[in-house]
């Protein structure tokens, strides 16, 4: 190593992934449901989609923990978006590929994506 | 990449509580589950509460275990790191509250601290550079490198405030200035580091070298750029095999990464570091011994003029910093002299890590900004006193300390409050002592312990602190007269003012601030002939009660000495006669003390 940006590109790229030891309570909160109910249904590959994403992009108090069963089985895989004001937002058979634009969407710019949250899925 | 970060303390105190089994377990379940893509398992360095050992902390939840069992692992992956209930049974229980589970650093341990030279202990992987970097290490040494001259390194390490935490409190930058400056034509210059931390009750140092080594390393190469050295030299006690062996790994990927070697980020500056094994002798602690002991001799101190920064290590200008001082520098650099001179008291700056031992609930390692109270690192922090005893004293300084009383409880402690009630900082070692507790005897235990360390170059602490000895004994056994008293404090006096180096002239502490403070415990010891607290053997006299004795015998069985025996008394409602003891036999073991069910025994 031989210069500054070299020091800084490892830092970089350690700091998302170190930073997920710091503890903060106006932190986004994403909660998967990980229970049999939601294993079964597939909620591993999104909770490791969601943490890999928010690691990607490096995002700053977006804390993704996992839950036991939230008592809606038939909706399962069930993700629960909890903002710093403590607003709960409900996603409802949410899909790896469906994380992408929920993290976009909602966690960066604030819009809930309706289309996949419970309230849609009960009038559908 | 890893979802969730198990961190389980690998410190000392949690791998003789077992920590490193709770590793290999948690791996393998880890595995059995198919979470190693998803759960990391890190091996920290010390997170403080050693009482509570072996400790685990999962993340992104922040759920700390402690008290972990090898047996309880199965369970918390399948529950916590698989299925997401946290095993709240197995949690720190402080962390638990009714509706949830509350943060780590808002329990009473972890809320008044301020962390600075452990911030990254049992944060990061001590033995992974990339995490240091990652918590931005080696980013000051960068900084300093390439945008700092080395006398604004010196000025912003003088301007910060920054004391030595090894003791005697020096400022550090002055001590950098006189190195820079003492020899304008110094051919060799050298950066050491003094970790032969020897207090009985110390371990900060330790903790530090095993928790985050690389800061350390980082604040050298600072050091050598500063003072104009190129060499440095970790002189850190064989008995620390932990730091040692991570403090060579550290060595190593710092040399591979080019962070230690030449020409360090392309600036022209080289610095390397060697590490040099102590074989624990007390006395090395002191700096011209520790230098002597560095070149190869008999680690025996010499007088001071010349300093080491006029003539150290080889006889060339030399710095000596300890461990948890060269913790601080890199923050110092990253955040500013403004940044660190806002913390703490006038006079003393920043933070001080306290070891915490003794009749104290939680035994471990804390941190908190200078003028903190006595009543607040006990009280609060420590979690108090166990089984309601009533707090006595506190020692600090180890065996150069002194006792603080229970009337100096609410003093800030910073160097000057310390010195000026009879004590001193030293490198930090807090030992809490209850009514149980006699403090001659914590006089003779740590006069024991000078004895025993004095390196015999000068008569008046080989002779002396021996001379010191014999009175306490002599006291502690009952045959002790009032002039002993007078004479031992004109003893004390005379090896504090004619003593080579800073071992004897700081080992008459203890018998001083204790005769300062608790005089009337020396004055029961000569003249009433009897120990208040308990503990010294030869004036206690062991008891049975009689009417309260119900005859089980299970004292007599105990006794090693066979001096209990039946007497013919039976005591009104009881069946069986009650037993005695005879003194002449007795040998004070206290095992009937224990055995005995209805408190029928008495050491007076």
């Amino acid at each position: 190593m031989k210069s500054l940006d070299e020091l800084k590109a490892i830092r970089d790229r350690m700091k998302g992934q170190v930073d997920i030891r710091e503890e903060g309570s106006d932190a986004t909160r994403v909660v998967v449901g990980m229970a049999t109910c939601g294993i079964a249904a597939g909620a591993r590959p999104v909770l490791t989609a969601f943490s890999n994403a928010v690691q990607e992009r490096d995002l700053q108090n977006v804390a993704v923990v996992q839950t036991g069963c939230i008592g809606l089985c038939m909706y399962e895989p069930i993700v629960e978006v909890y903002k710093a004001d403590g607003e709960k937002t409900t996603y409802v058979k949410v899909k790896p590929e469906m994380v992408e634009e929920i993290i976009d969407q909602h966690i960066i710019k604030g819009n809930v994506v309706t289309k996949y949250t419970i309230e849609t899925a009960k009038l559908g | 990449m890893y979802r969730s970060h198990v961190l389980v303390c690998g410190g000392t105190g949690c791998t003789s509580s077992g920590s490193a089994k709770i590793i290999e377990t948690l791996q393998a379940e880890i595995d059995k589950n198919g979470l190693h893509d998803e759960v990391q398992v890190v091996k920290t360095g010390c997170f403080g509460l050693c009482a509570l050992g072996p400790i685990m902390i999962v993340y992104p939840e922040g759920s700390f275990y402690s008290m972990v069992k090898e047996e309880d692992i199965p369970e918390i992956v399948s529950e916590h790191l698989l299925k997401g209930r946290i095993v709240s049974r197995l949690l720190y229980q402080e962390t638990v509250t009714d509706d949830g589970i509350k943060a780590l650093n808002d329990t009473s341990f972890y809320k008044k601290q301020l962390r600075i030279a452990l911030r990254n202990c049992g944060v990061i992987n001590p033995e992974n550079i990339d995490e240091y970097i990652g918590t931005d290490g080696y980013a000051a040494l960068g900084k300093v490198l390439t945008e700092m001259t080395p006398e604004q390194v010196i000025q912003e390490i003088l301007d910060s405030g920054l004391r030595g935490r090894g003791g005697g409190g020096f400022p550090t930058g002055m001590k950098w200035k006189l190195a820079r400056n003492i020899v304008p034509d110094a051919d060799q210059k050298y950066v050491c580091c003094n970790a032969d931390e020897g207090d009985p009750g110390a371990f900060m140092d330790r903790s530090v070298l095993e928790g985050d080594p690389h800061v350390v390393l980082e604040a050298m190469a600072i050091a050598g750029y500063a003072i104009g050295a190129n060499q440095g030299y970790i002189y850190v006690r064989a008995e620390y095999p932990i730091a040692i062996q991570r403090l060579e790994i550290a060595i190593n990927q710092a040399r591979e990464y080019g962070l230690l070697g030449k020409n360090i980020f392309n600036s022209g500056f080289d610095f390397d570091i060697d590490l040099r094994l102590g074989a624990g002798a007390f006395v090395c602690g002191e700096e011209t011994a520790l230098m002597t002991s560095i070149e190869g001799n008999r680690g025996e101190p010499r007088p001071r003029p010349p300093f080491p920064a006029e003539k150290g290590l080889y006889g060339k200008p030399t710095i000596l910093n300890n461990v948890e001082t060269y913790a601080n520098i890199p923050r110092i650099i990253l955040n500013g002299a403004k940044w660190f001179s806002e913390m703490g008291t006038e006079k003393s700056k920043g933070t001080k890590v306290f070891a915490l031992g003794g009749k104290i609930n939680n035994t471990g390692l804390v941190e908190v900004p200078m003028g903190t109270t006595l009543r607040e690192v006990v009280e609060e922090i420590g979690g108090g006193i166990p089984n309601g005893k009533k707090f006595k004293a506190a020692q600090t300084g180890g065996p150069s300390g002194g006792c603080i009383p229970a009337e100096h409880f609410d003093v800030p402690i910073d160097y000057d409050n310390l010195i000026a009630i009879g004590s001193m900082m030293g490198s930090g070692g807090l030992i809490v002592m209850d009514e149980d507790n006699c403090m001659v005897d914590i006089a003779k235990f740590f006069l024991e312990f000078t004895v025993d360390e004095s390196c015999g170059k000068c008569t008046p602490c080989r002779v002396g602190t021996k001379r010191l000895y014999e009175m306490l004994d002599k006291i502690t056994k009952g045959q002790g007269t009032l002039e002993d008293i007078d004479k031992m404090e004109e003893l004390c006096y005379y090896i504090k003012a004619n003593s080579l180096c800073g071992l004897g002239q700081t080992a008459p502490n203890p018998v001083l601030s204790t005769l300062k403070f608790f005089r009337d415990e020396y004055i029961a010891h000569v003249v009433d002939k009897k120990c208040p607290a308990g503990v010294c053997k030869d004036l206690l006299q062991f008891t049975i009660e009689k009417d309260k004795c119900i005859g089980c015998g299970m004292c007599a069985k105990q006794c090693p000495a066979n001096a209990i025996t039946r007497t013919d008394y039976i005591a009104p409602g009881k069946k069986l006669a009650a037993f005695e003891i005879d003194p002449a036999k007795c040998v004070k073991c206290g095992a009937c003390i224990e055995k005995c069910k209805p408190g029928a025994i008495y050491k007076k």
